[in-house]
């Protein structure tokens, strides 16, 4: 067994690459739907649920927060604490007022965030989500964007990432586990 | 197949919501045909479907038209690597004795350039183009932007 565990350190790579900082460590600041300023630190000591995508996606985007919706009706008022967010990924069409328009099709727990191109990026880079513009005809973009769902302990701790393709009811369990 | 015909009489018979209609052409049946709410016209539309071949030939859907949009097009969501991408998908293989959805996180039809913003309890035509057994027109239900599918007695979902 400990053969396994060397061989694996050596060939994968080290944690910090792939997992999303703990909430604390994190250095972003992102505007809400209601256009107020929020950063890491006023999240601290909640559950955390974030999401990236943009409301130009039409398949992905308004699944997962369907998905989302369903999962928070399901915890009821145990995930009242919680704090679901929505990062955009296209803060060039996704300004405030649109997320506002958007996220008000789902949970009213769930926040909207968007910002400058570079506060988005430094977002991504600190849950180590990707985003990609591709280019469609006539000028117009769609996003390619890391689908799963990202979870974190209270104390900011990243618990886990819930799957797209994941069997989605072993998402309400998961959920629960940052709850308490 | 007797389950089939019985599923798609009772259809046929049931109270007149439009994506619980099954229209047939050749061996296809076409059903659950729903698409959900846009905010505005300037966001693309998304469309699905359930597809099922009871015949012996392999045919493809490869296009779908629609006075709803100038531009709709088929795509399939590919989560790769944790990325959801949206490739274009030129047809969609609709195999002989399958069942193929278009659905939520999988291949959907995808309709740019709206004429006006899909609202809540509009329906729409669409024409599906198939390889083989040619051209069709179904209605297609607007569900709410939260919908999961529509809500259909025989829906084996």
């Amino acid at each position: 067994m400990l053969g396994v565990g060397a061989y694996r350190t050596r060939n994968l790579p080290t944690r910090s690459e792939l997992l999303p900082l703990p909430i604390g460590e994190m250095t972003w600041t992102l505007t809400d739907h209601r256009g107020r300023s929020v950063r890491p630190a006023d999240w601290a000591g909640r559950p955390v649920m974030v999401f990236f995508g943009f409301t130009w996606c039409p398949d992905v985007c308004p699944t997962t927060l369907s998905d989302i919706s369903l999962w928070l009706e399901e915890l009821g008022a145990d995930a009242d604490r919680m704090i679901v967010a929505l990062i955009s990924v296209d803060p060039e069409r996704d300004t405030p007022d649109v997320l506002a328009d958007y996220v008000s099709n789902f949970d009213q727990r769930i926040l909207g965030l968007t910002g400058s191109a570079d506060e988005v990026a430094q977002a991504a880079a600190d849950f180590r989500a990707t985003y990609r513009r591709v280019a469609k005809d006539a000028g117009d973009y769609t996003m390619d964007h890391t689908a799963g769902v990202f979870l974190f302990h209270p104390d900011g701790r990243f618990a886990s990432i819930i799957d797209f393709h994941e069997d989605r009811r072993f998402a309400v369990p998961k959920i629960r586990r940052t709850l308490s | 197949m007797k389950h089939f015909l019985l599923a798609a009489a009772l259809i046929l018979s049931a109270p007149a919501v439009m994506a619980c209609e099954t229209v047939t052409i050749g061996d296809l049946t076409i059903e659950h045909a729903w698409s959900k709410a846009t905010i505005g016209a300037g966001r693309p539309g998304v469309f699905y479907v359930e597809i099922t071949n009871a015949g012996s030939v392999d045919d493809a859907l490869i296009g779908i038209a629609t006075p709803a949009a100038a531009m709709p097009m088929l795509h399939e969501t590919v989560v790769k690597d944790g990325i959801a991408s949206m490739p274009h998908a030129m047809s969609i293989p609709i195999p002989a004795g399958q069942n193929v959805q278009l659905s939520p996180g999988g291949y959907h039809g995808m309709l740019m350039g709206l004429t006006t913003a899909l609202k809540e309890g509009d329906s729409f035509p669409i024409t599906l183009s198939f390889e083989k057994a040619g051209e069709v027109t179904v209605n297609v239900d607007v569900l709410s932007l939260r919908a999961e599918g529509p809500d259909c007695a025989d829906a084996g979902q």
